[in-house]
């Protein structure tokens, strides 16, 4: 079974702050992680491997940086990785991004594509679907756990209500939520073993992309307009002792009859 | 024709009121540039629930009854939508962004190949028909509002509980279409072996009309919950408290956790990082009760109280005992 995972690297948006005098993203020092979602992906892609034989590849697309997340998924245990990078994917939205990735999985080929359910910077949760559909194949979203038996994948798909038990025969696309599978730590062996290994370059002249899908151009949607939360409301504060403070709340509630 | 279509959401042939939700801001988007409002419904024996669609708002209720939508899957979904947008062009598509709006609407728009939009928490639209539709990004640090000048429909997912539930008129008029699938059986290729309902472990907290909601502040959370029954309301919680394994995920308020607008909204001990307020600034009352007089949640609460919140709540606990 040959396994595709596909990874983003994200910043760590937890500890992303708006810089109060520009009202703008300080996003300098903010370090950059493999999207949580994303490395549990790589994690079932591994136990897969070991309880069903596989081989394990990571790909991520991104700027030249993302190269380090790849590194980790090999220190991780994946057997190998690409990036996929050319300045002629800057700018692609969710639609254009897929176009992309799927292209990429066509050419390396795949029994079973792995995605997170959603990174933590867009939180689109939109290209997983989308590669899908580009490839022509079933989607099961939202894994709460994957298992497989020859070629068919069962999966327990989590709705906010129920949750569904799901089989689709191979290939298929998944994508998993960060609660499923707790990642592995990246390991010594496969830490100086990665050092070895060459991480592949897909770029546009390696892929048959039409180049009207792809890029700032090939997004069917635009970024009109960004802004930082603003704040109007203005009100009093008040510093009361805490029985003070009890009444005060009482008799606000019931003079709006909330109480 | 500006048609302005809207998925609705229904579970155990029970309409989500993310779907009604949608129904009133379709309302809007169309009256705003002279717009129809068209309502998707799908399932197995859902015909029943048009009338309430059309009541909620829709000048037509496209109905899809059959058996294989009986139980949710994405591409009998899908084709059943993609078929429908074919035929009538419309400009604009809503969905929930729910686990369910969330899967479909991707695939949706990629098989359309047109743009979508997910999650938003604001739509506005021009005279024209074009939407600008607003969402949180990095965390609920920024917000960007995105648009779709070139490719119809405009496809967006929208966050549950920020759009206000119309008022429903049963007098409204409107017409119901059944539409009959040409299905590509070929391509249904996903079993549900077995689909099972979890049983709700927590009171809802976004049906809640007042919400104890508590923060880092509060070490006992025992006192919230009796606070919250002589309160007549619910408790609900910031992340912190559910990192920390004191409070279940399902009552987390927040970007990562539920969006709530309840009547009143008590914070204990809530700081208001960013995130929490992306769940809980439309409340229609804020009490913040907070030791730190520079929390952010003091920005956007109606009534502030520098205090301990927890001596506070005890205080609350016993007056309301007394009365």
């Amino acid at each position: 079974m040959k396994i595709i995972v596909c990874i983003k690297q994200v910043p760590n948006t937890t500890e992303i702050k708006i810089d109060p005098v520009t009202n703008t993203l300080k996003r300098d020092g903010v370090p950059s992680i493999i999207n949580p979602d994303d490395k549990t992906a790589i994690e079932a892609a591994l136990r897969l491997k070991e309880t069903n034989g596989a081989t394990v590849t990571v790909i991520s697309m991104g700027p030249p940086q993302a190269e380090k997340a790849l590194r980790e998924a090999l220190a991780m245990g994946a057997d190998e990785a690409f990036l996929i990078t050319d300045r002629a994917f800057g700018g692609s939205d969710t639609l254009a991004t897929s176009t992309i990735i799927a292209g990429a999985i066509e050419k390396l080929g795949a029994d079973l594509v792995l995605c997170g359910r959603q990174a933590i910077d867009g939180d689109t949760a939109q290209v997983g679907p989308q590669i899908a559909e580009h490839l022509g194949i079933p989607q099961i979203t939202y894994a709460a756990d994957l298992s497989c038996e020859g070629n068919c994948i069962r999966v327990k798909r989590q709705f906010e209500d129920r949750y569904q038990i799901l089989e689709a025969d191979m290939p298929c696309l998944v994508t998993v939520l960060a609660t499923m599978e707790k990642p592995r730590y990246m390991n010594v062996w496969d830490i100086v073993a990665q050092d070895e290994k060459e991480i592949g370059k897909i770029t546009f002249a390696d892929l048959t992309l039409d180049p009207a899908r792809i890029g700032l151009n090939g997004s069917p949607t635009k970024v009109k307009s960004t802004a930082t939360k603003q704040f109007d409301k203005t009100i009093e504060t008040l510093e009361l002792d805490p029985a003070e403070a009890a009444k005060t709340i009482v008799a606000a509630l019931q003079k709006r009859h909330l109480l | 024709m500006n048609r302005i279509w809207v998925f609705c959401e229904q579970r155990d042939n029970v309409l989500q009121p993310v779907a009604l939700e949608l129904m009133g801001a379709a309302r809007s988007l169309a009256a705003q540039s002279e717009g129809t409002v068209g309502a998707l419904l799908l399932g197995s024996g859902v015909s029943p629930l048009a009338q309430e669609l059309i009541a909620c708002g829709a000048d037509t209720v496209y109905v899809v009854d059959d058996e294989k939508l009986a139980h949710y899957t994405t591409e009998a979904y899908a084709q059943a939508i993609c078929q429908m947008v074919r035929e009538e062009n419309p400009a604009s598509l809503l969905f929930g962004a729910t686990s369910i709006g969330r899967d479909l609407a991707p695939r949706i728009s990629a098989r359309l190949r047109t743009g979508l939009t997910a999650d938003c928490t604001k739509l506005e639209i021009d005279e024209q028909g074009s939407l600008f539709m607003t969402r949180p990004a990095f965390g609920g640090n920024l917000f960007a509002t995105i648009i779709c000048p070139n490719s119809r429909p405009q496809m967006s997912t929208v966050r549950p509980g920020v759009m206000p539930k119309p008022v429903r008129d049963d007098s409204r008029q409107g017409e119901i279409v059944p539409v009959t699938v040409a299905w590509q059986t070929e391509k249904l290729c996903v079993r549900v072996v077995e689909e099972t309902k979890e049983s709700q472990s927590v009171e809802n907290i976004e049906e809640a009309k007042l919400l104890v909601s508590c923060g880092r502040g509060v070490k006992n959370t025992e006192p919230a919950f009796e606070l919250a029954k002589k309160m007549k309301g619910t408790v609900s919680s910031s992340r912190a408290l559910v990192d920390a394994g004191i409070m279940e995920q399902p009552r987390q308020v927040g970007q990562t956790g539920k969006t709530v607008r309840p009547q009143a909204y008590l914070a204990f001990g809530i700081s208001g990082a960013i995130q929490h307020l992306a769940g809980m600034e439309e409340s229609e009352y804020i009490v913040a009760i907070n030791t730190d007089k520079n929390a952010p949640i003091f920005k956007i609460a109606n009534l502030g109280i520098v205090a301990d919140a927890a001596a506070v709540m005890k205080e609350l606990n016993k007056l309301l005992e007394e009365a």
